[in-house]
């Protein structure tokens, strides 16, 4: 596949990576016109695209930065004596329905729902109060007069129009619109709760996985998602590398599954690892709804929604880090959560690794590539070059070594426009924005 | 690095993060806490299953271990907890011997009173354990953790120590476990 750059690079020249910078999420909207970003000190990007000029035809389809709001604060709960983060954990657009546009976000604790509008014009002719807003003295108006709507430059404000809050003990991990567009979820660490978009004083929790006893517990859920047509089906993931698909209808606590995907672990890979390589970081279903893709530490797997006993394909993302396990646990980095994405036409799957290298695996040709986003390997309109690890023996010129590799850069989100072939990719605190190659 | 090393690093590497994972902005994390918890179990359930291994050929003689395990552990402050999770460490050690043929219990028994079924009638439970189940979700918890003397200590040791072999002080055998994967 050959990929042509269009690096958009966001914020941060700074040689050392602030915190705060670290992005956290990436999201497309349903047309992906917009492409909205959350970071970790709680503020959220949202770029837009150009429209196509005849006058510049080289500027096509490159975005901008559209609005920049500060979507979560640090909190403190002062009865368990806990800081909340202001890390931006998940964004999920709403579809367009009017001029505005609605994204939820969410951290730890609390969903906010934003709207992001354009204003362009701007009342003028007060009677009550003069052109820089002071009020003025009664006796000095002597007529009325109708205010007029003048335009102006154009300005992009977000404002919070909903606020869900305290329905989660534990942290939120994981958003998902529902296909009937009033109704959300919100999913945490043991419990997935239902919310209606029009009311925040109320969620209906419908799978709660806690144990009596807390100390009797073995899985934690790790991500969920709605069906993308049937708004009474959803599936969530976990911590043992289970998935459990829900139906609704059927009760109003969805504990009991209606259908559970799990493939037996192969013996020979047993480990001391083994339980955290094959927690499910991400669970994303196909745009048609008829697939399932999984993602843990080393492998994607494609499910079919009717087959629940083994996955229809596997593709392993990194596998020549099986046998460095050990490090990984040490720096920590085997507890990363990988997500995964489908192209618009469900035929290409996308994951992130470490290096900065990133993954997409073809399932018609079943042919894979590994590329880079780096500010080095990506001058503006280059056709990214495909890298390759060297697994032992002898390593080639353009082949990296295991050992070489910087685990320190990583690549966990990433997205995929809904209907072009346009990538998004979060690499630490900078974005890039890829495309195909356009002749 | 054998077996037995490998299972004990590992071990005590789990102590370190789950140690520095209470001081992180956020509070902890359930996932990773249960994690690492299953990690610690597995690493145990192979590092004790590895020295039966080398005690039953007869490399290695320590059969006062365990016991000071016990003793050793009895006085600590989180004692009050180990009723409460030794269901769990029964449970644990169940599953992993379900999962894995190669951990099969050995012939003779283990005496580990942590592992002691708490539901025996005849076992002193010094916690309620009716009171845990009907704790609500957002009270602190006040169930005692490692202390952190204690942790600073075994990671000092195992820096002091990278080979870690053991001789004279095994400081896995008197590593506390800590129990409750959970502090909500």
């Amino acid at each position: 596949m050959c990929v042509c750059v269009r690096a958009c690079v966001r914020a941060c020249v700074r040689v050392c990576v602030c915190a705060s910078d670290i992005i956290s999420t990436v999201e497309f909207n349903s047309t992906g016109e917009l492409l909205a970003t959350g970071d970790k000190g709680g503020r959220v990007v949202v770029f837009q695209r150009e429209q196509e000029s005849k006058n510049q035809p080289h500027r096509r389809g490159e975005y901008n930065v559209y609005s920049t709001f500060q979507s979560h604060e640090p909190e403190f709960d002062y009865l368990k004596s806990l800081e909340i983060e202001e890390k931006i954990n998940k964004i999920r657009w709403l579809p367009q329905q009017n001029a505005a546009y609605f994204l939820l976000s969410t951290n730890d604790k609390t969903v906010k729902l934003w709207k992001i509008s354009e204003r362009d014009k701007r009342p003028e002719g007060y009677n009550l109060k003069d052109e820089e807003g002071r009020i003025r003295d009664p006796t000095t108006i002597t007529a009325l007069r109708v205010p007029v709507l003048r335009p102006m430059d154009l300005m992009v404000e977000a404002t919070p129009r909903r606020i869900f809050s305290n329905a989660h003990t534990y942290h939120i991990n994981s958003i998902s619109v529902n296909s009937d567009y009033e109704t959300y979820m919100s999913t945490d660490d043991l419990r997935i709760n239902l919310w209606n978009l029009e009311i925040t004083n109320r969620s209906f929790n419908i799978v709660d996985i806690k144990p009596a006893n807390m100390e009797e517990l073995t899985e934690v859920i790790t991500a969920a998602e709605f069906h993308p047509n049937q708004c009474n089906t959803f599936v969530y993931s976990s911590s043992k590398g289970s998935i459990k698909l829900c139906d609704m209808r059927e009760s109003a606590l969805c504990d009991n599954h209606s259908k559970l995907f799990e493939e037996p672990e192969d013996p020979s890979n047993r480990s001391f690892f083994s339980e955290i390589i094959s927690s499910i970081s991400d669970v994303k279903f196909s745009h048609s709804g008829r697939y399932l893709m999984t993602r843990d530490y080393l492998a994607v797997k494609v499910w079919d929604v009717n087959m629940e006993n083994k996955p229809l394909e596997t593709y392993q993302v990194h596998d020549y880090l099986r046998s460095k396990l050990c490090s990984l646990y040490e720096n920590d980095c085997i507890f990363d959560k990988f997500e995964c994405v489908w192209n618009g036409t469900d035929s290409v799957l996308m994951t992130g690794s470490y290096n900065n290298f990133f993954r997409m695996f073809d399932r018609n040709t079943k042919r894979d590539v590994t590329l880079e986003a780096s500010r080095e390997n990506s001058k503006p309109r280059a056709i990214l070059k495909p890298r390759k690890v060297c697994v032992g023996g002898k390593r080639r010129k353009d082949e990296i070594s295991v050992d070489s590799l910087d685990f320190s850069k990583k690549i966990l989100h990433t997205a995929w426009h809904p209907s072009e072939n346009i990538i998004a990719v979060a690499a630490t605190n900078n974005l890039y924005i890829f495309q195909d190659k356009v002749n | 690095m054998d077996v037995t090393a490998e299972a004990k690093q590992i071990m005590i590497q789990a102590l370190g993060k789950m140690y520095s994972s209470r001081t992180q902005r956020g509070g902890l994390r359930l996932h990773r806490s249960l994690l690492l918890t299953l990690v610690m179990k597995s690493a145990r359930d192979i590092y004790h299953f590895a020295r039966l291994q080398s005690e039953s050929k007869g490399q290695c003689d320590k059969p006062s271990v365990t016991e000071n395990t016990s003793q050793t552990e009895e006085p600590m402050d989180t004692s009050s907890t180990v009723s409460e999770v030794s269901s769990v460490e029964t449970q644990f050690t169940e599953d992993v011997h379900e999962r894995d043929p190669h951990l099969h219990s050995p012939a003779e028994p283990i005496v580990d009173k942590e592992n002691c079924n708490p539901t025996r009638p005849d076992r002193h439970s010094r916690k309620r354990r009716s009171k845990t189940a009907t704790e609500p979700d957002f009270l602190p918890c006040k169930k005692a953790k490692l202390n952190s003397g204690e942790v600073r200590g075994i990671l000092q040791t195992s820096q002091n120590n990278p080979a870690n072999c053991g001789r004279k002080l095994d400081s896995l055998s008197l590593v506390h476990m800590p129990r409750a994967i959970v502090t909500f």
